[in-house]
């Protein structure tokens, strides 16, 4: 199984600006003084050597994860942020106009920044292909036909030409969709969200985002322990700091990375993927939140080590 | 998890010493509160003492943070001393150096918490 990330940053999308570039560039050619880079090679080499922050970006596409097996023809995605756009660009120019397929997307919830990649989906907009959108909330396709048409958009759902089904899933109830088990459980967000446990093959994903977590409550903490149970890889909206989770932004409906490593760490995960990135931190800011949980996983590490990795637009992880 | 009390003339030191994590975390906020209703602004102002504190998880500093709020609304004055380096570690990823006037002693958190009651006087 592999995840390929697609949009990663939280409530709203985050793109580089023109001086960030100019930022990342300053800071690259700094660090090249003294060194001889006259060859592809040597460039290369000095590239990948530097700190992602400066080589890379996180990227700043809203929330939108793919789940990949190869056994399956069916595709499998986890929520339609602006990541949405680019992932259905990518499977029209893969699969061309006129080979239908079948998408599954399970919705965390609805609000704006998870659905706003849906308008721009080309496969919504081809005779044949079929999405069938699974969420808990009873009111999704409200959702979704509210963002089409006038005055938010220029077409109406009704003019779409694939055939779009919802579905309502029940939480704590496993049902096999696409292949994989799948189980939504409830989260703490405004108007509820929820998290879905995917299992397959002996693989396990869980995606958890936009959820806020009280551990002093000592059963809501088991609870999603049992949910993150030896999980292979645990998607975590880990947006702020604790601080904030618990001042400021609390009620605000997200988590932190100090909560998702306790999770984690509860449940005996084997990974856990830092998401939904506030998007007013930059990328040094984000990747010095990867080095500090990856110290907190470090000093508070019982037996077992939990991985630590930050999503980023473009990362693939394979289980 | 314990908690110490020792009154050090016009400031109350609470000396906190174990673990404190999701499965005491209540418990450690119901011994809190009646030392609180004491700490405003022109009341006593409390130093916590963690030189005996191990571990402290996210639900033992979501009961620091609504202390802090606590205080802060009475206009009380509030610090943590003499953290052990694992506990300073956790409050500082955790931003709770933030919200904590933090003292590398006892001493120094009492002289710096007397002066200024002293001063405010």
């Amino acid at each position: 199984m592999q995840i390929r990330f697609w949009g990663t940053r939280g409530s709203l999308p985050a793109p580089l600006t023109a001086a960030d570039v100019r930022a990342k560039l300053v800071a690259a050619l700094t660090e090249v003084q003294g060194r001889s880079l006259e060859t592809p090679a040597a460039v290369e080499a000095f590239v990948a050597g530097l700190p992602f922050s400066i080589r890379g970006t996180f990227g700043g596409d809203s929330s939108c994860v793919e789940l990949i097996d190869g056994e399956n023809t069916n595709h499998v995605l986890c929520d339609m942020g602006s990541g949405a756009r680019r992932y259905g660009v990518e499977m029209l120019r893969r699969h061309g106009p006129d080979n239908p397929q079948t998408y599954h997307v399970f919705m965390s919830h609805t609000h704006w920044d998870h659905i706003m990649g849906f308008p721009m989906f080309p496969p919504a907009y081809l005779p044949g292909n079929r999405i069938i959108i699974h969420g808990c909330h009873a009111e999704i396709a409200g959702a979704f036909h509210r963002q089409h048409g006038a005055p938010s958009f220029p077409v109406e759902f009704s003019q779409l030409q694939a055939a779009i089904e919802f579905v309502v899933l029940k939480p704590d109830t496993t049902t096999e969709i696409a292949g994989y088990q799948v189980t939504p459980l409830l989260q703490r967000h405004s108007g509820d969200s929820y998290g879905y446990r995917f299992e397959k093959n002996g693989k396990c994903v869980v995606y958890s985002t936009d959820s806020e977590h009280r551990t002093e409550q000592s059963e809501e903490a088991e609870r999603f322990a049992r949910f993150f149970n030896n999980a292979d890889l645990v998607i975590f909206d880990a947006m702020y700091s604790l601080a904030e989770a618990t001042s400021v932004k609390e009620d605000w409906g997200h988590s932190s990375n100090v909560i998702g490593v306790e999770l984690c760490q509860m449940a005996n995960a084997k990974r856990l993927c830092l998401f939904h990135h506030e998007p007013t931190y930059s990328d040094s800011q984000i990747e010095d939140v990867l080095h500090k949980t990856r110290r907190l996983e470090e000093i508070t590490r019982a037996e077992t080590p939990l991985e630590i990795i930050t999503a980023y637009d473009g990362l693939t992880v394979t289980l | 998890m314990e908690i110490g009390v020792e009154d050090r003339g016009n400031v109350l030191v609470l000396k906190v010493s174990g673990r404190i994590d999701h499965l005491n975390a209540s418990a450690f906020h119901e011994a809190l509160t009646p030392h609180l209703s004491h700490c405003s602004a022109d009341g006593t102002p409390i130093v916590l003492d963690l030189s005996g504190l191990d571990y402290i998880s996210s639900a033992g500093l979501r009961i620091f943070m609504i202390v802090a709020k606590q205080a802060n609304a009475r206009g009380g004055r509030i610090a943590v001393a003499q953290m052990q380096p694992l506990v300073r570690e956790i409050f500082e990823i955790s931003h709770f150096h933030l919200v904590y006037e933090i003292f590398a002693s006892t001493d120094d958190a009492l002289a710096a918490i007397s002066s200024t009651t002293t001063t405010t006087a």
